[in-house]
């Protein structure tokens, strides 16, 4: 019997219509866990480099996590991976909800897509039975109608739903996937609407077996009641209504503008009676009692948000919250990512007002920004003038409008659009995650250990306190309590620290644990529930397989390395491994490229940002390395494996190393 | 004959629908609890309780399976509560012929809600240990209810005779029966 996983993907060819359950190797589990993990392996083998994210070819993997559908609380974030169309590289994208516990209760670990569709279709999977329906009628509506119609049609109104909206029909590249109100954007919105596949719904009503149910059970009560009663996890700003932290900071209109006193008490006063007036509920998602979403029905429309999703568009249109209001309803039912989206449009407008685009691309333009942002996100989601050039996202938009364009797209790194954070002096770790990182959004890298030091000493030691049991070594307490600069810290931290924050990601995308509950959240209040210390026994619990710390951190290793190996193949350099240039005001050239050596040569990979033969092999990458190797990309000799294991006890460097850079 | 009144003891769950926050951990635990042997495999389509979901109505309402029913009603009444219009069927609890809810999905049968009977029992049912934001609490108490007074087997006997031959030929068929004797 398998545990924790079903033991089958649903392997679906859109071109030929053919639908198969593919029994898989159990010991893929042991390799790489699961969810976006296995995928990126399933990508490794299926996906040439050479083929276009818009090619039949290319695949769309759907994954539930290893720990969907068991008893372990708040495993519910579904994988979406493919090749995007905005990067060229590998698309990392999650949606919380009920999908990936849905899909193990119907028989699948996950849902792999192949070719295209004559037409627009959705599927369908009930258990063992899975169709291709047509979908023509749902062209064009938006993710609510669609689902409504969807479970109307099928009789079957506990079908859980994914779906895409009018941009990802029209293959906008910040197209997200829907899905309740929960949404996995950066990539394969527009991958969906290129395999014209509309929906996924999904019911099942099978079983999901665990190693050991009943220690595994009593486990999972007291964790569940921890995550109910602690505030140390969970999306602490769906209810604090205190969001200076987001307006104070973060740069507005097209990442260019801070008003760092912009927030007051009369102004918080006004946007919490907006809110709660038209709160209907704040929700959480599967086996969760955090309540992260909040359920705002304003004018009639009910949408769900939560973090920063709620300031992104009136921070574009320099506007308030009742405009995020206005808006997020739309943006959401036509399926675009709120984070890129919103810097597309600013982006356009300031390139309105420096003559730019004119009244030739954008006839009848209005005055106000607010109803600029909604003429943009028409033009944007219908392809349509200029919309369609903007619909590929800053970056090729700037190429492509051209006259000094380019200029003005200051915020993206490879390809990407990134927060908008404008910042003064460089947070060295930050460096090194915005740069290296391929997920392509900063949320989902940092976390584990917190973004600036903390002045008061005994803040600091009450955060130390509660976050000695998640930290996987008790150097991270030292370089924490030493630390007092925020760009004051050696490189030695840097490089631990940026591959720790990494490590909690890279598991969470496989065991589909929310990060609200670890991986993002230890920054904050240290407290987390899921760590590197008590992730292993709930791993063994579950699915059988005896994991360590040692163990499980290898498997981060592994599919982080699997990862930049397929972005490798695909051409990414240590050249595309940059910040946008203004996120920081002081830049020392000199500094951040040492530090990007000495990372590199941390992680056991070449000056280019490549792992090496060694670091491949010792990871069970064999495969990757013979296929650099016979493309050229490695010779075969570059040199040491990475340092190894977290516990490993290098000399402290004192806080400070980077201190002449001052 | 009446009966004398007695106090008994009465298990309630009961539900507050604003703090449902629709995460179904409830299900989740109850087809954990009932699985044979306990806790051994997880699956929410077997579960004595479930959450009618709706998210773009806002509606969460978690119902368990009380009994079962040969026949569906109408189910045509549709309830307002604050706005949101709910079909009388998100509130009830029957195993119904005409839907999903409450059967196992492999054989069928019922399955109803036992409010979690375990040796030795456990606190609460299980649904609502699991609810950590107090949607669903548990309640015992004690309430006056009529003492059930078993009807005297003879009595109950004759009484069914005479409703259908009435009194009378009873009466008559009794007195010959008694001078045969």
């Amino acid at each position: 019997m398998r545990y924790a996983e079903t033991g089958y993907t649903l392997e679906v060819d859109l071109s030929r219509g053919n639908i198969e359950r593919v029994e898989t190797d159990p010991k893929l589990v042991e390799l790489h866990l699961g969810g976006q993990g296995i995928a990126a392996k399933i990508l490794w083998d299926r996906v040439p480099a050479d083929v276009e994210p818009f090619s039949p070819e290319n695949l769309l993997i759907f994954s539930a996590g290893l720990l969907h559908g068991t008893p372990v609380p708040g495993a519910n974030r579904t994988a979406v991976n493919t090749f995007s169309p905005q990067t060229n590289l590998l698309a990392h994208s999650l949606m919380g909800g009920f999908f990936g516990p849905e899909l193990k209760y119907a028989g699948y670990d996950r849902i792999v897509i192949s070719g295209k569709a004559p037409d627009l279709v959705y599927l369908w999977i009930y258990n063992d039975k899975v169709e291709i329906r047509d979908a023509t009628h749902l062209r064009g509506k938006g993710v609510h109608e669609t689902t409504r119609l969807i479970r109307e049609e099928l009789r079957e109104p506990d079908a859980q739903v994914a779906a895409i909206g009018l941009a990802g029909e029209n293959r906008v590249y910040t197209a997200s996937i829907e899905h309740g109100f929960a949404s996995a954007a950066r990539g394969p919105g527009p991958v969906m609407g290129d395999k014209r596949l509309k929906a996924i719904a999904v019911r099942g009503t099978k079983e999901i077996h665990v190693a050991k149910p009943a220690e595994l059970f009593e486990v999972c009560i007291q964790l569940r009641d921890k995550i109910g009663e602690s505030k140390d996890v969970g999306d602490w700003m769906a209810v604090d209504e205190d969001d200076s932290f987001h307006h104070n900071n973060f740069a507005w209109g097209n990442a260019r503008t801070r008003i760092k006193d912009y927030w007051s008490e009369e102004l918080q006063e006004r946007w919490t009676r907006w809110k709660y007036d038209n709160m209907d509920r704040q929700k959480g998602c599967y086996n969760c009692s955090k309540r992260c979403i909040n359920v705002i029905n304003y004018k009639g429309r009910r949408f769900g948000y939560k973090c920063y999703g709620k300031d992104t568009y009136h921070m574009a249109a320099f506007k308030e919250l009742d405009f995020t209001y206005e808006i997020l309803p739309f943006a959401m039912d036509y399926g675009v990512d709120s984070y890129s989206t919103p810097q597309i449009i600013a982006f356009a407008i300031e390139l309105y007002n420096a003559g730019i685009l004119t009244d030739n691309e954008l006839p009848d333009f209005p005055s106000d920004s607010g109803e600029r942002t909604f003429y943009l996100l028409e033009k944007i989601v219908h392809r349509e003038g200029i919309g369609d050039t903007l619909a590929n996202g800053v970056y090729w938009a700037a190429l492509q409008i051209g006259k000094g364009a380019e200029a003005y797209d200051h915020n993206t790194t490879k390809k990407f659009e990134q927060l908008p954070i404008k910042l003064g002096k460089l947070n060295p770790p930050y460096f090194l995650m915005i740069a290296t990182a391929e997920k392509m959004a900063i949320t989902q890298i940092e976390g584990s250990f917190p973004q600036d030091p903390i002045a008061d000493l005994e803040a600091r030691e009450a955060f130390i306190e509660k976050w000695r049991v998640v930290v996987p070594d008790e150097k991270f307490l030292h370089w924490f309590r030493e630390w007092e600069k925020r760009n004051e810290i050696s490189n030695e931290a840097s490089c631990a620290i940026t591959d720790w924050n990494e490590a909690m990601h890279f598991l969470d995308d496989s065991t589909g644990l929310c990060g609200f509950l670890s991986s993002f959240r230890g920054q904050f209040g240290g407290g987390v529930v899921y760590h590197i210390n008590n992730l292993p026994n709930i791993i063994s619990l579950a699915a059988g397989i005896e994991f360590d710390k040692d163990k499980l951190w290898k498997v981060f290793q592994r599919n982080r390395n699997l990862v930049r190996a397929l972005n490798v193949r695909r051409g990414m350099r240590r050249v595309d491994e940059k910040p946008p240039e203004d996120h920081w005001a002081v830049r020392d050239h000199e500094f951040e490229q040492k530090l990007l050596d000495d990372y590199y040569e941390f992680k056991g990979w070449t000056k280019d940002g490549i792992p090496t033969k060694e670091t491949l092999d010792q990871l069970d990458l064999g495969y990757v390395s013979e296929d650099f190797i016979r493309r050229g990309i490695l010779t075969g000799d570059e040199g040491a494996p990475h340092k190894g294991s977290v516990t490993d006890k290098g000399e402290f460097e004192t806080a400070g190393g980077a201190e002449s850079e001052r | 004959m009446k009966g004398e009144s007695v106090r008994k003891k009465v298990r309630r769950i009961n539900v507050n629908l604003d703090k449902c926050n629709g995460c179904r951990a409830c299900e989740l635990v109850c087809s954990a609890f009932h699985a044979r042997p306990k806790y051994s495999s997880i699956n929410p389509a077997r579960s004595r309780i479930r959450v009618v979901t709706d998210e773009i109505n806002d509606e969460y309402v978690p119902i368990r399976a009380t009994n079962y029913t040969k026949a569906a009603c109408d189910g045509r009444r549709v309830y307002t509560v604050n706005d949101k219009k709910y079909s009388e069927c998100s509130f009830c609890g029957s195993i119904c012929p005409v839907r999903k809810l409450f059967k196992d999905p492999d054989s069928r049968l019922p399955l109803k809600c036992d409010l979690c009977e375990d040796d030795p029992p456990q606190a609460e049912p299980l649904c609502v240990k699991a609810c950590s934001l107090g949607a669903l609490t548990y309640e015992e108490f004690e309430d006056e209810v009529p003492e059930e007074v078993k009807p005297d087997e003879v009595e109950l006997g004759l009484k069914a005779l005479a409703d259908k031959y009435g009194a009378q030929k009873l009466a008559d068929t009794f007195a010959r029966i008694s001078q045969k004797e």
